[in-house]
């Protein structure tokens, strides 16, 4: 049931200061049709009613608190509750984005120390926090290109090369930056293939977005020879930090020769994700990109920290003042915990984790790539349909009854009846252990009778929704029943 | 066993895992990673849950907590009461650690509480369709100009001077990426409205959309009614909303606007540096293909059951990829479910009441000013909890000093973004400013001026 249908009017689940008002009819010098004739239909509720709805929608939700989120390329890692306590301090919750400087300096450190730390983890020169997202970070960085470029007076420079595994969100960021997208095939291995890259690789190319490791969990061993051609050609390389977590404290994007890097601080530095948001996506940028980055950074000199404006070749702003500060003060209260080796180590436990799941998968379901793996891969399920007449999606689905989120399916659209895992590095071995033996069993009923796939989930607080019907007619916001 | 909290792993079963593996040790499954990053991170030492904890409450203490201070500030973000059941309710785990509802069987939590969102969105706008949130305020109105040419396919974005100044900021931005034409439109001098003979000899068939606030960034309430007049039936009308202000003003929707977008965080975020709060967009349903951001929608099971499920999805980048409405994927869901929670406790009543109060604290306050010699406000048009006033004989910042020594947080200074206005100040009151705030700012008013 919905909160309007609960509502009961007259009810009330809030009090204010019994203060009188200075003007007994307050609204009188607001011409009369500007008013509102009718009330909004806001439900009406008594704080236990309201306490009680969302507790109970809560409880209709799967979550990271609640078991394996083996997603792939959404890096569901646990999220620490210091991190929440940070972020709720007096101190820092309540701050107003145009109090003086000199009232906010705790703050500002913070910030600074985060443009620090991502800095160094990136390899890169300066960072902006000022994304909320990850693909408002792309957005950032390819609008960083286009400047570059424009001042550089090379407009021609309009395409940018995306390869056909790339998140759905760089194709999509290119084109709002302005850029023709060029989607370039992946070879056999399931690498960027040179041959491809070098043929469509001319002084129309203004950048290549890659995501390595790539979202088929695959490390781009070419790297430094990607690197290589594309400086040549005067392109800028850059990186996609949804799979940062696979290489943090081993090899930097800035080494590897890329420009440009986002991160996806909900991801990698576990902020948490909040069911879709808020974010946060920072952008690095090697030294002679700086100048380039939205305003304001935050700097220091002798007076203490301040906002810095002072760059000329900016792109402008990309949101309102200085970034998701909550979540920047997560990021950097779980960067200060695990430390210089504790980031190093989580990634090695990330690999370990979905290699050790991949060999034991594999045996199962085959993988679509063999050998190493970083911290996902992606299991082929096409032998599901070949020999069960069962989907991916009705395996996702069973999942679900085994009190398991299933992993990331039909992604990367290579791969077909995709699943892509991705275990993090916060899972124990029993979990991941648990996980094989569930997908056994499913693989059983899928053997002996391929309907109880077909029909799953069976204990969810739904079963399987009619999506089709629900985009045909689409019905986007309760009614009251006339 | 592992030196750190969030890693289960001991020394035993690491060695097992690589024995199933199959290979020797760690470094055997990095071996396909260049060495080029020889060295170690110049980054802190791992750290211990209460030193970390210590630090951050240290460095929370340097700075000046607005609910320590009288807050006369608004300018886009504002300081309005939250009530205590929200930050429980909303730091549950099955809210804050969950993803993206992409397995609706288990999401329900979040979808419904999203389409509850919607539906009190599309209540207050006035329009049929609102989306689950944009990043802030600003990139909504950003999105409202592209989502405007990509529905008309004219190419000039008219947008009123004062919508907020950051606001326009990143709309140029946008804009400017995809070669969208961007002017502005200039204020009436004596109301602080829309200057409606200006926008009327502005007008033209390229016109892909007009964007005016509401109120606008003075706090002055616009005539919507006056500017939808003049408009053609193909140029998109988009007004930036304060949300607490459209439970006491006529919904945007009434008058015709298209589009209605604006910040969502006086709807029981708090003011936190400016970041997280969210976007709301709202629309009228025969746009709803063109609009962008995740949209939930109401379905059934195979039982016949209701449930809810994200429509609509051929819209997004995930499955468009270059020709998706927007790229936004991750948005701010999780204060839309707070703004959510926060507009059932208040409910109609409430959202009201705090209008009102807001409302009726910062007349009081422009009448009082106004006998103030020194302090003279700058326009008559009609305003809502804010207003700009003009000071003689001291400077904005000098008296900003003067107040914040009373632990006031004055009004906000103009003249960076308004430098025609000179030395002026933006005045703000919500319903958290007490009526003993009120004097004892008033009392300092009169000895700095």
């Amino acid at each position: 049931m919905t909160i309007f249908e609960k509502s009961v009017s007259g009810r009330k689940g809030y009090s204010l200061p019994d203060e009188p008002l200075h003007d007994s009819s307050p609204l009188s010098n607001v011409p009369e049709h500007l008013l509102r004739k009718r009330d909004p239909e806001l439900p009406e509720s008594s704080e236990v009613d309201v306490v009680r709805h969302y507790t109970e929608l809560s409880r209709k939700n799967y979550s990271v608190d609640c078991g394996f989120y083996p997603l792939g390329s959404c890096t569901m890692k646990y999220n620490p509750r210091l991190n929440e306590e940070v972020a709720s301090l007096e101190g820092f919750l309540h701050l107003h984005p145009h109090q003086p400087i000199e009232s906010i300096q705790g703050a500002m450190e913070v910030m600074y120390e985060l443009q620090k730390m991502l800095s160094e983890i990136t390899g890169m020169d300066a960072f902006t926090l000022q994304p909320a997202a990850g693909a408002h970070g792309e957005l950032t960085g390819m609008l960083i290109v286009k400047k570059y470029f424009e001042v550089k007076g090379e407009q021609q420079r309009r395409k940018v090369i995306v390869p056909d595994s790339a998140h759905g969100t760089n194709p999509a960021s290119a084109k709002m930056a302005g850029f023709e997208v060029v989607e370039i095939a992946s070879n056999s291995s399931g690498l960027v293939d040179l041959d491809n890259l070098k043929e469509v690789l001319d002084d129309s190319v203004a950048a290549i977005m890659l995501t390595n490791p790539n979202t088929l969990g695959l490390f781009e061993k070419d790297i430094l020879e990607i690197s290589k051609i594309a400086h040549k050609n005067g392109t800028l390389l850059y990186y996609d930090g949804a799979n940062l977590n696979a290489i943090m404290g081993r090899v930097r994007p800035g080494d590897m020769g890329f420009d440009i890097v986002h991160l996806n601080l909900h991801k990698t530095f576990s902020t948490p994700h909040g069911m879709g948001g808020p974010g946060s996506g920072p952008v690095g940028v090697s030294a002679k990109l700086k100048e380039f980055l939205p305003v304001p950074i935050v700097a220091l000199n002798d007076d203490g920290y301040y906002f810095d404006y002072n760059l000329p070749k900016s792109i402008g702003k990309v949101r309102s003042f200085y970034g998701n500060f909550g979540v920047l003060l997560k990021a950097y209260a779980y960067i200060r915990m695990l430390g210089k080796d504790g980031l190093k180590f989580a990634s090695e436990m990330a690999v370990l984790n979905a290699n050790y799941l991949r060999v034991k998968l594999s045996k199962l379901i085959k993988a679509s790539h063999p050998g190493i793996c970083k911290h996902e891969f992606v299991l082929d399920g096409s032998i599901l349909v070949k020999e069960f007449g069962v989907k991916t999606l009705d395996l996702a689905k069973r999942l679900l009854d085994y009190g398991v989120h299933p992993p990331t399916i039909y992604f990367p659209l290579i791969v077909h009846e995709a699943m892509m895992i991705e275990p993090t590095e916060t899972e124990s071995k029993d979990n991941l252990d648990r996980f094989v033996e569930v997908i056994g069993k499913i693989l059983e009923e899928a053997r002996d009778n391929p309907e109880t796939l077909k029909n799953a989930p069976y204990t969810t607080p739904v079963r399987r929704l009619d999506e089709t019907m629900a985009s045909r007619k689409p019905v986007m916001r309760w009614k009251k029943e006339k | 066993m592992s030196r750190y909290s969030y890693i289960p792993h001991t020394e035993t079963e690491i060695s097992e895992m690589l024995e199933t593996i199959g290979v020797k040790s760690i470094e055997a499954l990095f071996e396909d990673v260049p060495k080029v990053f020889d060295f170690k991170l110049d980054l802190p030492e791992s750290s211990d849950e209460f030193s970390v904890a210590r630090e951050l409450k240290a460095l929370s203490k340097k700075n000046l907590s607005l609910n320590e201070m009288a807050i006369f500030r608004g300018a886009g973000v504002y300081y309005h009461y939250i009530p205590s059941a929200i930050r429980y309710l909303s730091s549950r785990g099955e809210f804050l650690t969950a993803y993206t509802p992409y397995q609706p069987e288990v999401s329900q939590g979040t979808l419904q509480a999203l389409f509850e969102f919607q539906t009190m969105i599309a209540e207050l706008t006035g329009l049929e369709v609102a989306n689950s949130s944009m990043y802030d305020g600003a990139t909504a109105v950003a999105e409202a100009a592209l989502m405007a040419v990509r529905t008309n396919g004219r190419n000039r974005v008219l947008i009123s001077q004062t919508i907020h100044p950051e606001y326009r900021h990143v709309t140029n931005t946008y804009c400017h990426a995809q070669s969208i034409e961007i002017e502005e439109l200039p204020y009436s001098k004596d109301t602080g409205q829309i200057d409606l003979e200006k926008l009327k000899s502005t007008l033209d068939d390229d016109v892909s959309a007009v964007i005016v606030g509401y109120p606008n960034y003075f706090g002055i309430i616009e005539d919507l009614k006056k500017i939808k007049a003049l408009l053609d039936e193909k140029i998109m009308f988009i007004v930036v909303a304060n949300p607490i202000a459209l439970s006491v003003l006529e919904a945007p929707g009434s008058f015709g606007a298209d589009i209605v977008v604006g910040e969502g965080q006086p709807l029981g975020n708090p003011s936190s540096l400016g970041g997280p709060g969210f976007g709301f967009f709202a629309t009228r349903e025969k746009f709803v293909r063109k609009m962008p951001g995740r949209i939930i929608g109401e379905t059934k099971d195979v039982d016949g059951k209701t449930g809810y499920v994200m429509v609509l999805q051929t819209r997004e980048q995930h499955i468009r990829r270059g020709k998706a409405t927007s790229n936004i994927c991750s948005n701010h869901a999780h204060n839309a479910v707070i703004a959510a929670m926060y507009m059932s406790l208040l409910g109609k009543e409430g959202l009201r009441e705090v209008a009102i109060r807001s409302f009726d604290k910062a007349h009081y306050l422009f009448h009082q000013i106004s006998k103030i010699e020194g302090m003279e406000p700058l326009f008559s048009g009609p305003f809502f909890h804010e207003f700009p006033v003009r000071l003689k004989g001291t400077s904005a910042s000098k008296l900003n000093a003067d107040l914040l020594k009373h632990k006031i947080l004055g009004p906000m200074e103009l003249e960076k973004d308004f430098p025609e206005l000179g030395n002026s100040v933006l005045f703000c009151t919500t319903e958290a400013v007490r009526n003993e705030d009120l004097e004892f700012l008033l009392g300092r008013l009169e000895e700095i001026l």
